[in-house]
């Protein structure tokens, strides 16, 4: 690979798979924990969660940078205490910019698992108390084995989604080289400097190609987890 | 009484309220119509679901006693729930489905008894399937497996056969016949269908409109006049217990019973096995005297106990201490000057021997 990409352009490239993948699976056990509260129980304020939690999907994403940038900076509340008192800093960090893919790529998983949540028959649940499973036995054994497909298309489209963040990265955690250039960014970047546009194109291939493979792999993992059900 | 029941639960626009027990062993049919309540009780018993009053005992364990606040959880009941739509875990093969309740039983049923039950339902062929690949009295075969092995305090069936079209019900059946003579539990069986209880109940709990409004054994209660009133079904005929008496020459073998014999055609089972016989209405005449050259096997002496009104006139037969049931219309029942009392001869047209 090295050979036929330059080292600017492999670093761009393991970065944004590397940010995405932190994303999507850091954040799928609470995209699954939302579902599942949304999908199986009452309670009031049920709306303004679900309302929450769809926030990212039609707010400008430079908005949410500017506000992970308030909340996360070193002077921000949350960012300030995560640095003194755990030594966390999310600024100018890629680990910052997998927080702002996360944040972007929440609702698109919690719904892909809420929904197969919903169509699992819930007296499913209700043969296995009987036969002696408890509610975590039946959490791993009945409801998260048959929401696969759900949770795979969750992670699919959340990984998508997360490779072509732009507005929120650059604007939470700059476009550092090695740090938080992802291929959007390290494209723009390329079109900033004269005669740039031919290196703008080679990534832009490469996007391509990510892409095309990405969703190969993707459909045929949907496709196992369809049958294994 | 090894399972006591009582219940108490206001719904809007219906009230539960009943109380009855099971024995220690043998089927219990809980019938009536749909709506009256039959499966809110079942779930009760499971503890799916948790009524505002009530106390059951099962095996001598209070599992829920709302006085005293005692509510065993579902899970740790170790009621065997059979599913009128089977709910098998589409995710499993058939043997993880059957070993689901087993693995997670208390107290384990030693593994011949896996084997035992796969031979006793007919499983052996199925285990490695997935439920989408079986019929549906297979599927309702392998949920009564996977209850049975959970080693349940007591089986509750609802309508395990009502999904089910004649032929594979007439499949499935002959497997719920083995399960009841071979399981030492007691089995509540949820049903609609008459002729289903009659066959495989030894007692029957009639409820209507959330109450208990008949309650004894089927050789009772199936021949009660008043069953079309209190269940709303007319009643199909009765239920009788008979023994094995000779293997005749003729072809014929005779049964014997408390008020007379039975001749039917040659049964295999040996002199002395206990059979449930059973003789629809439709299938009895009646005659005055005694008739000579008919083909029927089986004139039995009786006596008119009470006739029934409506369209047809179902009349109660005493044989000896056996009651039997006829339904004739009502016009012969006058010309036959019949009344509670008078002497007659019942000309039985045909039965249906079951295991008792």
């Amino acid at each position: 690979m090295d050979s036929i990409l330059t080292p600017a352009e492999s670093e761009a490239l393991l970065l944004s798979l590397r940010i995405s993948f932190v994303a999507v699976f850091g954040a799928l056990p609470f995209a699954f924990a939302f579902a599942l509260l949304l999908a199986r129980t009452r309670f009031p304020g049920k709306l303004l969660v679900d309302g929450l939690i769809h926030v990212p999907l039609v707010l400008p994403p430079v908005a949410i940078g500017f506000l992970l940038l308030l909340a996360f900076g070193t002077r921000g509340p949350l960012g300030g205490f995560l640095l003194h008192s755990l030594g966390i800093r999310f600024v100018f960090s890629w680990t910052g910019a997998a927080l702002a893919s996360a944040i972007i790529t929440f609702p698109f998983q919690v719904r892909a698992i809420r929904l197969s949540l919903e169509s699992i028959d819930r007296g499913l649940s209700l043969a296995a108390q009987t036969l002696g499973a408890g509610w975590w036995d039946r959490l791993f054994n009945v409801t998260l084995p048959l929401a696969l497909p759900g949770i795979a298309a969750g992670i699919v489209t959340a990984f998508a989604a997360s490779l072509g963040e732009f507005g929120a990265i650059i604007t939470f955690v700059s476009n550092i080289p090695g740090e938080t250039r992802t291929l959007p960014l390290a494209i723009y970047a390329a079109l900033q400097e004269p005669g740039g546009e031919a290196e703008a194109m080679r990534l832009s291939l490469i996007s391509i190609l990510l892409a095309l493979v990405f969703m190969t792999v993707a459909e045929l993992a949907q496709r196992r987890a369809r049958d294994a059900a | 009484m090894s399972v006591e029941i009582a219940l108490r639960h206001e719904f809007p626009g219906f009230a539960l309220n009943v109380a009855f027990a099971l024995p220690q062993q043998g089927v219990t049919a809980l019938f009536g119509v749909s709506g009256a309540g039959k499966t809110t009780i079942v779930n009760a018993i499971a503890g799916t679901f948790r009524p505002r009053e009530g106390r059951i005992v099962v095996n001598g364990r209070v599992v829920l006693d709302t006085g005293a606040g005692i509510f065993v959880p579902p899970a740790a009941r170790r009621a065997g729930y059979v599913f009128q739509d089977a709910r098998l875990f589409p995710h499993m093969s058939v043997k993880d489905n059957l070993l689901f309740g087993w693995r997670r039983a208390p107290v384990k049923a030693p593994s011949a008894e896996i084997d035992h039950a796969i031979a006793l339902l007919g499983l052996g062929a199925l285990l490695e399937r997935r439920p989408r690949h079986l019929s549906g009295g297979e599927k309702g075969r392998v949920a009564l497996g996977r209850a049975l092995l959970s080693s349940p305090d007591i089986l509750l069936l609802d309508e395990p056969l009502a999904s089910l079209d004649a032929q594979r019900r007439a499949e499935i059946l002959p497997y719920l016949e083995n399960l009841r003579d071979e399981a030492k539990l007691p089995m509540l069986l949820v049903s609609h269908a008459l002729d289903e209880v009659a066959r495989l109940a030894h007692d029957i709990v009639v409820v209507k409109d959330g109450r208990v409004a008949a309650q004894g054994s089927v050789f009772d209660v199936l021949t009660d006049l008043d069953l079309s009133a209190i269940a709303g079904a007319p009643p199909v005929g009765a239920v009788i217990a008979a023994t094995v008496a000779a293997q005749r020459d003729d072809g014929l073998t005779a049964l014997d019973f408390d008020g007379g014999t039975l001749f039917v055609t040659r049964l295999k089972q040996p002199v002395g096995a206990r059979l449930r016989v059973r003789v629809r209405a439709e299938e009895i005449m009646l005659a005055l005297e005694e008739p000579h050259g008919i083909s029927a096997n089986n004139v039995l002496a009786a006596r008119v106990v009470a006739i029934g009104g409506g369209a047809h006139a179902d009349v109660q037969l005493a044989c000896g201490a056996t009651r039997l049931i006829a339904r004739i219309t009502q016009a012969s029942s006058a010309r036959l000057g019949l009344t509670p009392g008078k002497p007659v001869f019942a000309i039985v047209k045909s039965v249906t021997v079951d295991a008792l």
